[in-house]
């Protein structure tokens, strides 16, 4: 994968829908750019993608409160394309490279198979940091 | 992914990219753009508020010239030649 300048990697921590929407929306955005997309899933944020969760409910951070919850039950009610639809879209469209992180595989006791196709691997922070090279990263 | 929105209409394919949030109207336009031929034109209607600022970037940042904007009725107009 190259490790351009123009690569933006993106950390996911945290498993909240609302968090992983602003990311997918990143990603596409980078991709429709034609910039190359790293993204090294950690903690909750892996346990979004695990493949007999990644189409269920999620909590919103606790930020949003009751005005955050209507926000996003509207946007569920309009049929906005959802966080995982967007990230699908955006490894179609560009370079978008998903790993999990290692210590949270293990932490969560998960293997890959468990996961959905959308990660393309299992990864440490010494092959997440080459592979971000000096580009720009962002951790949510 | 083939956009639903786009038909190739002779020279200038349309992309109806109105009522989509945020980065759709680019996702779609990239997606669309792959599919013509260099020098072929695409016209596409939004209606993200942030357009205007998202398509001069898209087209700084990937080469696609924007040949004529403009904006009637709260309906962005981008027509743009591929690179």
């Amino acid at each position: 994968m190259a490790d351009s300048e123009e690569a933006i990697s993106l950390v996911l921590f945290s498993g909240t829908e609302d968090r992983l929407q602003a990311a997918a929306v990143l990603t596409a955005g980078a991709a429709a750019m034609g910039r190359p997309v790293h993204i090294f899933l950690q903690y909750w944020a892996l346990n979004a993608f695990r493949r007999d969760r990644i189409d269920g409910p999620l909590p919103l951070a606790p930020e949003a409160g009751a005005e955050g919850k209507e926000a996003f039950d509207a946007m569920h009610a309009n049929g906005q394309q959802a966080w995982q639809q967007t990230l699908r879209m955006a490894k179609e469209l560009g370079e978008v490279d998903i790993q999990a992180c290692s210590l949270s595989m293990d932490l969560l006791h998960l293997e890959q198979d468990q996961l959905d196709p959308l990660v393309d691997g299992i990864e440490g922070v010494a092959a997440f940091y080459l592979n971000a090279g000096q580009g720009q990263m962002l951790f949510i | 992914m083939t956009p639903e929105a786009a038909t190739a209409g002779g020279e200038t394919v349309q992309l109806d990219a109105r009522g989509l949030n945020c980065p759709m109207p680019i996702v779609r336009t990239a997606q669309t753009i792959k599919t013509l031929a260099p020098g072929q034109l695409l016209e596409v209607l939004a209606t993200d508020p942030g357009s205007v600022a998202d398509f001069a970037a898209w087209s700084r940042s990937t080469g696609n010239e924007i040949v004529t904007s403009g904006v009637q009725d709260g309906v962005y107009r981008f027509v743009l030649r591929r690179k």
